[in-house]
């Protein structure tokens, strides 16, 4: 059995977060910058242009790409043969964010929901785990920003909605969105599990490379149709009009209940901080 | 298209000039507020007591900026999505407000107060706070400290960036830009790899 150190786990932890705080990963910037080319609004070039120019004093001034730095998402992926020594996995990732978040100067967004007081470190993070063969770890890390959150959805559809239902829901949910989710999105979509299960494949379906097709054909084909309809709602980038609304649309589904056709629909913002590691 | 220079405070001739769509670059001096800081402004109003700024003329940014490190004079410094502030605008309208900058779509409420009280309402970009930040010259947290990146700030901008969403006319840039664009995407134009 392996055995990693806690404080290798927080550490690990604490550096992508600084990293991608700063760092837009490159298929995000790859894919703005041709959303760029093609965009046939003045302003929502405009805009383009700057969420670029932003990336790249983000870059090299070591400054927060967007000062809402999110609540710390992870998915962890850990071996059967593999142990953590010290502290127990979920404690050494909140230590690693609670020093990601204090040592990057990054803002800290965590609070209680009634009292509205902020916890004051952004934790806890919001972890989901999967245990799979081998040895290793692997920490996929996102920096979930509140306003595309707010406008994610969920829906439990009938089961004779079929596709259909899961298209207009997708693009329903966007066009309310608007201007409000800091478009052009990702858009994350969950079909099947059950009432939560669909909201986390939605959340790890925005891990997916931008530009990397989806490997399940008829998905992929879902995925197309949605982009096309989404782009010709016309919000365009930070919604002042055009045809770059969403940048990609990922599905994941799963099997779900016989009765059941859940449906979870999560945005993601053009801001969007991600990455991986495995240990 | 060039950006037209505005000062802040705005006066109401700059009010009266500025349509929906005209970007700006503002100068001058603006105050922060979001969630918690408004619901405590509204709450003091209500109560008849002093605000710990005089809204008079004023614009209000809805930032909550990250930490600035030693030197820096703030953090990343980007817009919220304002709706959340819908509930408590046209109580600051009626007693001052003339501009709000943020992101995102408005209440019917709330674009009413802004023909009624002559207030505009600006959209800067969203996921931009390393960019705007640089406009940024002086930032001083004048009330609210215990609110941390929420608390009131007195800021110093030298052209920063903006577009109007709502003027005192009745428009509105959202709705506007998404007409015009509707069902202009075609295949020729898939973003794709």
């Amino acid at each position: 059995m392996r055995v990693i150190a806690s404080e290798e786990i927080s550490n690990t932890v604490k550096n992508l977060i600084i990293n991608s705080s700063v760092n837009l990963p490159e298929d995000t910037y790859k894919s703005l910058k041709q959303a760029s080319e093609k965009e046939i609004s003045e302003s929502g070039k405009t805009v383009l242009n700057q969420i670029l120019l932003n990336a790249d004093i983000a870059k090299t001034e070591l400054k927060p790409l967007c000062q809402d730095t999110g609540l710390a998402v992870f998915f962890v992926e850990v071996g059967k043969d593999v142990a953590v020594g010290g502290k127990n996995l979920t404690d050494a990732i909140n230590d690693g964010t609670r020093a990601g978040y204090a040592e990057g100067f990054l803002r800290k967004s965590t609070c209680d929901p009634l009292s509205r007081k902020n916890i004051g470190d952004n934790t806890p993070a919001i972890i989901h785990y999967d245990i799979n063969d081998g040895d290793k770890i692997k920490i996929m890390y996102a920096a979930k920003g509140g306003g595309s959150e707010n406008m994610s959805r969920l829906k439990m559809l009938r089961p004779s909605d079929g596709k259909d239902g899961v298209i207009d829901f997708v693009v329903e949910t966007m066009r309310e969105a608007g201007p409000n989710p800091c478009p052009p999105n990702i858009v994350g979509v969950g079909i099947g599990g059950n009432f939560e299960r669909s909201a986390i494949i939605a959340k790890k379906a925005l891990f997916r490379k931008l530009g990397a097709k989806n490997d399940d054909p008829e998905l992929a084909e879902m995925e197309s149709i949605i982009f096309e309809k989404v782009n010709n709602i016309g919000t365009g980038p930070m919604g002042f009009g055009g045809i770059c609304t969403a940048l990609g649309i990922h599905i994941i589904k799963e099997p779900c209940h016989i009765a059941s056709f859940p449906v979870a629909v999560n945005i993601e913002c053009h801001s969007h901080r991600h990455a991986e590691v495995i240990i | 298209m060039g950006a037209i220079k505005i000062a802040a405070p705005l006066s109401d001739e700059t009010i009266l000039s500025l349509k929906t769509g005209d970007e700006v670059l503002i100068s001058g001096t603006i105050y922060t507020a979001r969630d918690q800081a408004h619901f405590r402004l509204v709450k003091l109003i209500e109560d008849n007591k002093p605000l710990p700024f005089d809204l008079q003329g004023q614009i209000i940014y809805y930032v909550g900026p990250t930490p600035e490190k030693p030197g820096e004079v703030i953090g990343s410094a980007g817009p919220t999505t304002s709706y959340r502030m819908d509930k408590y605008a046209p109580t600051l309208m009626k007693y001052g407000l003339k501009g709000m900058i943020g992101k995102g779509k408005r209440s019917a409420e709330v674009k009413d107060a802004i023909k009624k009280y002559k207030s505009v309402y600006f959209g800067a970009i969203g996921g931009a706070g390393a960019l705007i930040s640089k406009t940024i010259k002086s930032s001083k947290v004048i009330a609210y400290d215990d609110l941390l990146s929420e608390a009131v700030r007195r800021l110093t901008v030298e052209n920063f960036p903006a577009i109007v969403i709502n003027d005192i006319y009745g428009g509105d840039l959202y709705e506007e830009g998404r007409k015009k664009y509707e069902n202009k995407y075609n295949y020729n134009n898939i973003i794709a790899v």
